[in-house]
């Protein structure tokens, strides 16, 4: 088992268009190496997106993106220390788990199967089924278990645990602590559920329609939306920075 | 321990909790405390915040890094917390109680008789 090398990513002057539609606005932020910093935004704000980006899935239209000072972008040796998950997608549905775990060992250099085996057992994914037999809850789970036990140097959570319920999310935020301890490494995480995730994030970037709206450490980033004594939730920061619905589609 | 209230930020609850836990004598000193990790797995926190509140702790002289192997509470800390605490007692904590039975009409006598009857 090789060991995980945190890496730090920069990116710089990211602007992404589907058509006529900026996903993407001139975003630069750097993620620190080692971090757990969250990816926070409204539906559309750009996250998933942007995460696809970092992942090298879509090509960089203009901008650049950097990890440890390289372009992921067909790039082997740069997109195999970077793994992406989502609450579906990843994985071989139409054939048993052992199949998606074989590939997995086969592209992630700290692929750890012990601890894929593992988390099955904790999260109760029956091994022997394929993906696509799986319930919602459990196929957010096994998207979550990839990304844990690939141990990859910059791993994306991407709205992983959407399906899962409440039991199961709190034993996904246990076993991400608790491994990113044991096994440093850098974490983006995205989610809409900022009560459960805010303070598991050291740092936090903050999208609206495509821009960066808030970067930084995230007691910081909530101490300079808070009023009254009282500490901002992300949620009061969200509010406080996304535009409002009735303005989103004015250009 | 109870979690953590949303009002205040985490790493200065965990601070004034060692705090707390130092005056009352629960930690003793050169005792070890609980570390980031421990907090971070325990309360599902980011461990630099745990840190933090280490650190906080260390710069006002009540814990010391021992390096390898974890934060202790340095010797004098409980005195030096007594001392910084009956220094803003009255202020802080009595002044406040006595505006308040000002604006309730309680006669400072009946306040004294209280004390001496609790004491």
């Amino acid at each position: 088992m090789t060991t995980t090398t945190p890496a730090g990513l920069e990116i710089r002057g990211l602007t992404h268009s589907f058509g006529s539609t900026t996903a993407l606005d001139d975003v630069t932020v750097a993620v620190r190496p080692g971090t757990v910093t969250g990816l926070v935004g409204r539906n559309g704000a750009g996250k998933t997106t942007l995460a696809a980006l970092v992942a090298a899935l879509r090509p960089v239209q203009a901008g650049a993106i950097l990890l440890d000072g390289a372009p992921p972008w067909e790039d082997p040796e740069v997109t195999s220390r970077i793994c992406l998950v989502r609450d579906k997608g990843g994985v071989v549905e139409d054939e048993r788990i052992r199949v998606t775990f074989e590939f997995a060992a086969m592209l992630r250099p700290g692929w750890d199967a012990d601890y894929a085996h593992a988390l099955l057992d904790r999260f109760e994914v029956p091994f022997r089924k394929k993906p696509q037999q799986l319930s919602t809850g459990k196929r957010s789970a096994l998207s979550a278990i990839l990304g844990l036990a690939s141990r990859s140097d910059l791993t994306i959570f991407d709205e992983v645990y959407l399906g899962m319920d409440a039991v199961a999310r709190r034993m996904f935020y246990d076993e991400l602590i608790a491994d990113w301890i044991a096994h440093p490494r850098t974490i983006i995480l995205s989610s809409h559920l900022l009560d459960e995730v805010e303070d598991l994030m050291e740092d936090v970037v903050i999208l609206d329609r495509g821009r960066v709206v808030a970067a930084g450490e995230t007691d910081a980033v909530r101490a300079r939306h808070s009023r009254d004594g009282a500490v901002a939730s992300l949620t009061d920061v969200l509010v406080s920075l996304s535009t409002p619905s009735t303005d989103r589609s004015t250009p | 321990m109870d979690a953590f209230d949303d009002r205040t930020p985490i790493y200065q609850q965990i601070a004034d909790r060692i705090r707390g836990a130092i005056l009352s004598g629960e930690l003793s000193e050169g005792e070890q405390v609980m570390s980031t990790t421990q907090y971070a797995t325990t309360y599902r926190i980011n461990p630099a915040t745990a840190a933090k509140a280490m650190a906080q702790l260390v710069d006002e002289g009540l814990l010391e890094k021992r390096r390898g192997l974890g934060m202790f509470v340095e010797p004098g800390a409980r005195e030096r917390l007594r001392a910084a605490g009956r220094a803003t007692f009255f202020a802080r904590s009595l002044d406040p109680v006595l505006a308040e039975a000002a604006t309730l009409g309680i006669p400072t006598d009946q306040i004294i008789d209280h004390i001496r009857r609790t004491r």
